[in-house]
């Protein structure tokens, strides 16, 4: 229910006769969803901004410090759920120390104040207590949905709190968070008569549950849609969970793998027989070829298949993927191969988004296994409405590139990772230029983009020149000089996110794009070129720009180890760790 | 910009991670080198020269059932070629959540190299049941080799150049036996890994005893 503000006085309304009124302006407004719409409507005048400000009820917060909790509360007063990312994204690969920040606590004060009425939470890389779960639990009544996704700071005692206080709760979604995993009782905190889930997800969380508890919830949550459940859910127990949810539309599997009886198996394939509205399906831990027939039932309807746990062979995969004949997204482990991703390219034509992940990243003697360009080269032919890639592999031709974007112009999502850093073109020994900028001279939509390989400044003055389109970029051991940086910021308009580590770029690449930083939403830079005074200058010339450096021990003084650079209305941290300096 | 004048990875002075280090080359250690002799000790090796060793093979094996190792197309060498034996580990990189690290139960898996060859395959030992699967397997692997049972000696020979070479494996202890002396449930659980070595380097390494002078690969 919008709270109204006060009425203009009588001249300002007889001025406003031949607008719209407020209320059916802000009714309109309510259709407008995309929040950069919402942010466009804002700009055309005082009016919309006001209206646009009363009618809003999302918020998106790409960046936790580039506003606060105080400033947000006073533009929107009607918020219902709140979207918030936190650290950079390095994060994720341990490049940002812990206690770095982004803790949601102070936001959660605000909130239990301003928006009392908050139904939904959404939050990515950042830092959430048990204390916060609690108080979120016991100051928003009626709240709806959470989703945590890659946080940390909390553990499972936390998530007893929501389950036993929130009666309304709809949406439980914990997805890859470092958190500690005291065990599995809190599935038997939600009250008897609590029915209303319609999202559960802890398909990361490692520890025993408790079936009964889990098997009672299930069967008396109706609406339940969405199911994820972790690896100790065993097939037996799934088959019992899975005559309850003949209505799930994704359906996260435990391990699926275990002895089972003749009669025990056929239960198991009536169970998934029943599902035919699923159209994700994901978890398959140690899924063997001897019960994934089980599944094919399942997946008539499948347009979302993530396979990202269970290392397939080719063989398996390639019997799989014809009963999944409305596929557009796949997710593998690159134990399938090369013949895997034929298969790929010969059952799965409405394929849009491929995504391989390396079964063994850290391995260091040289294994034969993993995928090549020929697979991908494969999937391109098959798949021609690709457009979302993301590949990992331990060689990659120009060629095989080029190939690939004849094959699929229209990728949005390039993010090709090659993970021996500096490698070559597997056949010429050429550095991979040629194959990027084929790829942004192709593909006029690209938004994102991870290069990889041996790569000169070639690349970027290629991608300075042609990827007009390009939002967010992710550089890797990469460059000549900073001349490559430069060609970056200066060709590419729509830049919002740069992520650069260990490349040659230094002071006079990180300066050259004082006018761009405003307009993008952040910089990283780590184990670059880049100094002290360096940053300080940036800083000093762009006020508005949050300037920070991270202090690595035994780093010396006139190195800028990883600098983290974004716009703020807020000014510098005030929450900063000591190791993290605002210049 | 040609490659010879690509640059070379940097030194970061400051941290002392010597990016060169971190580099695959086919070298030692320590030894400098332009960009443009790495790119070249890269290079895969010559197609005769896999011919020779007849390793790989282009047919596919689906009546093996569940081993987890597949039949490759292609028998070339990847390009990093051997890695020195002290690589640093880069943070942080590649860039894969730590959440996927366990993607493969590897506990059972054991690396087979051969000498000889400049790769490695991994095998599952729990998806067989007998020294013979497991020699058939390694035979799959490499499709050159044939099983020969002489005297009750388990030996893989290859036919295009005679040689014969014989299973040993290292177990928990860090020795070297011959693969098929003790119960095929306590290989199971003691092999670490397994080495196919030329007969004529296994003089020495009797049955049941650690070897005197094998080198692990």
């Amino acid at each position: 229910m919008a709270s109204k503000r006060q009425k203009d006085s009588p001249e300002e309304e007889k001025k406003q006769a031949s607008s719209f009124p407020d209320e059916v302006l802000e009714c309109v407004l309510g259709f407008v969803k995309s929040h950069r719409d919402r942010s466009s409507v804002s700009l055309v005048c005082k009016d919309w901004y006001n209206a646009e400000r009363w009618s809003r009820t999302h918020v998106f917060i790409g960046n936790c410090y580039s506003v606060s909790p105080e400033i947000l509360v006073r533009r929107f007063p009607n918020i219902r759920s709140v979207t918030l990312k936190g650290k950079p994204r390095f994060s994720d690969f341990n490049l940002v120390p812990l206690n770095w920040g982004a803790d949601i606590h102070a936001w959660l004060v605000v909130f239990a104040s301003a928006y009392s009425f908050l139904e939904e939470l959404r939050l990515k890389r950042m830092t959430i207590t048990d204390e916060s779960l609690e108080f979120l639990a016991k100051s928003f009544p009626n709240f709806k949905a959470l989703s945590l996704v890659s946080c940390d700071g909390f553990s499972t005692d936390g998530l007893k709190a929501i389950v036993a206080h929130c009666k309304n709760l709809t949406e439980l979604d914990i997805l890859e968070n470092g958190i500690d995993d005291l065990g599995g009782s809190w599935l038997s905190c939600f009250p008897e008569n609590f029915t209303s889930l319609e999202v559960l997800n802890f398909a990361s969380l490692n520890s025993e549950v408790n079936f009964d508890a889990l098997e009672r919830l299930v069967a008396r949550c109706k609406s339940l849609k969405v199911l994820k459940v972790n690896k100790n859910v065993t097939l037996e127990q799934l088959q019992r969970l899975l005559v309850h949810t003949s209505q799930l539309t994704e359906l996260g599997t435990g391990s699926f793998s275990q002895e089972l009886t003749l009669r025990e198996y056929s239960e198991l394939e009536s169970a998934f027989s029943n599902c035919k509205n699923l159209y994700t399906l994901s978890g398959l831990s140690e899924a063997t070829s001897l019960y994934l027939p089980a599944l094919y039932p399942a997946c008539v309807n499948l347009t979302f298949l993530n396979l990202s746990d269970a290392a397939l062979q080719s063989a398996e995969l390639a019997k799989l993927l014809p009963h999944c004949p409305h596929l557009r997204r796949l997710w593998v482990l690159d134990t399938v191969e090369d013949k895997g991703l034929e298969a790929v390219g010969s059952s799965c034509p409405l394929l849009e988004e491929l995504r391989v992940f390396p079964a063994e990243p850290f391995e260091q003697d040289v294994v034969i296994g993993g995928v090549t360009e020929s697979g991908f080269v494969a999937v391109s032919q098959g798949c021609r409405k690709l457009h979302y890639v993301l590949y990992f592999c331990r060689r990659m031709t120009n060629s095989a590139v080029a190939a690939v974007v004849k094959n699929c112009p229209d990728f949005t999502h390039f993010r090709l990772c090659i993970m021996n850093p500096w490698e070559p073109d597997y056949l010429t020994k050429e550095p991979m230029d040629e194959a990027f900028g084929v790829v942004v001279k192709t593909c006029t939509k690209l938004q994102r983009l991870a290069v990889s390989g041996l790569l000169t400044d070639l690349t970027f003055e290629y991608i300075g020149k042609y990827a007009k389109n390009l939002e967010t970029l992710s550089v890797a051991f990469a460059g000549s000089s900073d001349r490559g940086m430069q060609c970056v910021l200066a060709g590419c308009p729509k830049l919002r996110k740069l992520e650069i580590r260990d490349c040659p770029f230094g002071n006079a690449a990180l300066l050259s794009g004082l006018e761009r930083y405003e307009s993008m939403r952040s910089l990283w830079m780590s184990a670059c070129h880049v100094t002290m005074n360096g940053c300080r200058l940036l800083a000093r010339e762009m006020p508005r720009l949050n300037v920070e450096v991270i202090k690595e021990d035994g780093s010396d003084d006139t190195h800028a180890e990883k600098v983290y650079v974004y716009r703020s209305v807020a000014g510098p941290r005030r929450d900063a760790p000591p190791f993290v300096l605002t210049l | 910009m040609s490659p010879e004048t690509a640059r070379n990875p940097p030194e970061s002075e400051v941290t002392g991670l010597n990016f060169k280090e971190t580099e695959l080359t086919l070298g030692l250690p320590g030894e400098s080198r332009t960009q443009a002799e790495i790119v070249s000790k890269n290079s895969k090796r010559g197609f005769s020269e896999t011919v020779d060793l007849n390793l790989g093979s282009s047919s596919s094996s689906e009546t093996r059932g569940r081993s987890q190792v597949e039949e490759q197309g292609e028998s070339e060498a990847p390009c990093a070629g051997k890695p020195p034996a002290s690589k640093a580990q880069v943070v942080g990189w590649p860039p894969v959540r730590s959440f996927r690290k366990n993607a493969l139960k590897s506990c059972t898996y054991v690396k087979v190299a051969v000498d000889g060859a400049p790769y490695l395959r991994k095998v599952d030992l729990e998806t067989y049941s007998s020294y013979q699967q497991l020699l058939s397997a390694l035979e799959n692997m490499f499709t050159c080799f044939t099983i020969r049972n002489v005297l009750n000696e388990r030996k893989l020979m290859d036919p295009v150049n005679g040689t014969e070479y014989v299973p040993t494996y290292e177990d928990k202890d860090g020795d070297w036996m011959l693969v098929g002396d003790v119960p095929w449930k306590m290989f199971v659980a003691s092999c670490k890994r397994i080495r196919l070595m030329k007969s004529s380097e296994a003089v020495g390494l009797a049955p049941g005893t650690p070897a005197q002078s094998a080198s692990a690969s």
